[in-house]
């Protein structure tokens, strides 16, 4: 009897599927909302959420002579890889999505970019670094900019402002992100300085707790400066034990620096170094500076450039969709016409800088290079353009 | 519950003296109608592409599942390793398969015609299941030294090894991950259109509960359960201990590395992150929510756990509330898991009217 209970219990969960309303645009969020980093789907999610409220509190969406109200579908990938597959044939299929924005993390964008790519759905990752998410894939499309671009960017800036000839990297050597990063930094930097300008090149494990080893041998080698491209977490952890070990001289840091925990776990120590990233939050001007003082507002913290990342994504998608000059309702034929209409959208003008994409559908926009000053806020500095 | 069923002549242990035609041909005949149920829905559309995915993921956790059980249930040792032998296969059949029969950036043009793909591709996930059955001879050979806790910790270590070996190897991508095996999957599409994955997956699966089921009933077989009973009494009673490890670890590895091959080709990218020890705990999930020792249980379990993480979808974060909850419910009020040390037929005695269980 209490078989049939439990299946009877379960068939009922599995069937249980929600209604739709007709004369709305469906987007689905691929976004991370559970497993490693959960703090940067609720920031999708945030962000996603204003927008979609602004939109919707306006009446809608107008595009050609109709007028829709948004849907935004949020689907939690777990930060796992096979997840965020099925994660991205639900949205296609059960939910019908127009188009996807996410995933986040390269780890899962490069599979799901295949399954849209696949399925003729348009994609948008907001985060994704890694060329494979968007390489001969005409669906798919990024809001950030790549790894080969930042690595100079940080060699550039860190020439000029510490006149640096030298130059130690201590990187997370499971991270994909970071380990390419480090090694297109390591390259660009002694094509510049020369061959063993980077005189300390460490790794280490993505759970590692105790950088000390490796801190030593960098301070050894006594360089310039010290580049981390790690996470924000790791990045806490690292500056602070470096200073204990008597390390005075600058960091220099990458975009995952930009978390708005990294002021909360690494407090003092990471006042006065640099990174590059996506935006500056203080010091903005314009819609950046409105978008930062609503999110502020609405959620009680700063939002971080996966934020910032997401708005403009989704953004990106709301344009094109205007761009086709109407929907027809055909599912196939809509989603390809905002394929189309995203790939020739001549220069969109984010809150994360002047973007549009090239062929592969990487954007071309500039990097900001920014600085922690002594209230923990991100300045900025100097922008840099390919 | 216990009572026999009364049409079949029964032994003392309560299956049937010989099998009947019925009980003989059920089996084949039910994999045969699976397969061409799955045909049907992989030709006609009648189920989304997602719905599909989710059944080729129910599959690879069954295979998951039952061969963890071999070690974790019917052999009483403490696996929590499973994920780097999945890991093996992966990698192994996927480079195999990138190299033979697609175009890549690192290897160049396939080795072999991309059609042979159709023939190729059951082999080259074979393949990967032997390279990881070596991989199973890392836990093996300390396990006739160790039992219990040790072991466990050691096949952690096994699982650290062969993530940290494939994240430092950049031939095959690194941390980055390495793809392409849609490129195969999509050869053998060309060259007949059939839904290819569906098949392999539910016939992996089913070739999975096979083997293991002639193993662990076989008299040689016998030995497995022997040393999960006594290893001393087991030793004294001429079964050659090592060798019984040996042959369980291996056969264990061994599956969990075609079901990682079947994992990388129906994602189409593999990454190490994707098989740490999360994997293996999963795995572990999966074997004592179907209980220890009853392959039908993990089949049971592997189903059960795969649709109840898509159906609690809905509930976003609360799903991992929900889900680590109804763990700990189960083992509150069902240590053993739903089966427990018992088959199906113990359940429901009925069945063994169509099917010999032991």
């Amino acid at each position: 009897m209490r078989r049939s209970w439990i299946l009877a219990a379960t068939l009922g969960l599995a069937l249980a599927a929600p209604a739709w309303a007709a004369d709305t645009i469906k987007i689905g969020f691929n976004i991370p909302l559970t497993g490693d980093i959960p703090k940067v789907g609720e920031s999708s999610k945030y962000a996603a959420e204003m927008l979609r409220e602004d939109v919707n509190s306006k009446g809608g969406l107008k595009v050609g002579d109709k007028t829709y109200k948004l849907e935004f579908i949020y689907e939690d990938n777990e930060s796992k890889a096979e997840s965020a597959v099925t994660t991205a044939l639900k949205l296609i299929e059960q939910d019908e999505v127009l188009a996807i924005v996410g995933p986040n993390s390269s780890k899962q964008a490069v599979p799901a970019g295949q399954v849209c790519d696949d399925n003729e759905t348009p994609m948008i990752s907001p985060w994704s670094t890694n060329p494979d998410t968007t390489k001969d894939r005409p669906w798919v499309f990024r809001a950030a900019f790549l790894d080969p671009f930042q690595g100079p960017v940080a060699v550039d800036f860190a020439t000029k402002t510490f006149q640096a000839k030298t130059a130690a990297v201590i990187y997370d050597l499971s991270n994909d992100y970071s380990k390419g990063l480090a090694e297109i930094f390591k390259a660009d930097f002694e094509k510049k300085h020369g061959a063993g300008s980077v005189v300390a090149f460490e790794s280490h494990g993505t759970k590692d707790q105790d950088f000390s080893a490796q801190l030593t041998k960098i301070i050894a080698a006594k360089p310039d400066f010290i580049f981390v491209p790690d996470n924000y977490n790791q990045v806490a952890l690292i500056v602070k034990q470096a200073h204990n070990l008597g390390w005075t001289g600058p960091f220099m840091g990458s975009d995952a620096w930009g978390s708005a925990e990294l002021m909360e776990l690494c407090g003092d120590d990471c006042k006065g170094h640099y990174f590059s990233t996506h935006y500056a939050a203080a010091g903005a001007t314009g819609a950046t500076k409105e978008f930062i003082e609503r999110y502020k507002a609405k959620y009680g913290y700063t939002p971080d450039d996966v934020a910032a990342l997401t708005w403009d994504a989704t953004r990106i998608v709301l344009q094109a969709i205007q761009d086709t000059g109407g929907l027809t309702g055909d599912l196939d034929k809509d989603r390809k016409a905002i394929r189309d209409a995203m790939a020739s959208i001549k220069e969109f003008d984010g809150i994360t800088g002047k973007m549009r994409f090239d062929e592969q559908g990487d954007p071309i926009k500039c990097a900001v290079v920014v600085k922690i000053n002594d209230q923990g806020e991100f300045v900025f500095t100097e922008s840099v353009c390919p | 519950m216990s009572s026999q069923p009364t049409s079949v002549a029964v032994r003392p242990d309560g299956t049937a003296a010989r099998p009947t035609a019925f009980q003989r041909w059920s089996v084949p005949a039910l994999t045969l109608a699976g397969l061409a149920v799955l045909l049907w829905v992989g030709q006609s559309g009648a189920l989304t592409k997602y719905t599909q995915t989710v059944i080729m993921f129910m599959a690879v956790n069954v295979i998951v599942s039952a061969s963890l059980n071999l070690v974790n249930g019917y052999m009483g040792e403490f696996s929590c390793g499973h994920g780097g032998f999945m890991a093996v296969g992966a990698y192994v059949s996927s480079v195999l398969g990138v190299l033979l029969f697609a175009k890549d950036r690192v290897f160049g043009p396939p080795l072999l015609p991309p059609e042979w793909a159709l023939v190729g591709f059951p082999l080259i996930v074979l393949v990967g299941g032997l390279a990881a059955a070596l991989a199973g001879l890392l836990v093996a050979i300390p396990s006739f030294r160790t039992r219990g806790d040790y072991l466990a910790i050691i096949t952690i270590a096994a699982n650290y090894i062969v993530i940290s070996a494939v994240e430092n190897l950049d031939v095959i991508g690194g941390s980055r991950g390495f793809m392409g095996m849609k490129r195969v999957v999509k050869a053998m599409g060309r060259a007949w259109d059939l839904p290819w994955m569906l098949l392999w997956s539910f016939g992996f699966a089913v070739f999975t509960l096979w083997i293991l089921r002639r193993f662990v009933y076989s008299t040689y077989g016998k030995g497995v359960m022997a040393i999960c009973q006594d290893e001393v009494a087991a030793e004294i009673m001429s079964v050659n201990t090592n060798r019984m490890k040996v042959a369980a670890f291996m056969l264990s590895s061994g599956l969990a590395g075609v079901a990682g091959g079947l994992f990388a080709h129906i994602v189409g990218y593999v990454n190490p992150g994707s098989f740490g020890i999360l994997k293996s705990t999963e795995a572990l999930v999966m074997v004592y929510l179907g209980g220890m020792g009853s392959l039908s249980g993990s089949v049971l379990s592997a189903v059960l756990f795969t649709l109840l993480l898509e159906a609690l979808r809905p509930l976003q974060i609360i799903k991992w509330i929900v889900v680590p909850l109804l763990l700990i419910l189960l083992m509150q009020f069902r240590p053993e898991g739903i089966l427990g040390n018992r088959e199906l037929a113990d359940v429901f005695p009925g069945l063994r009217r169509f099917f010999r269980f032991k």
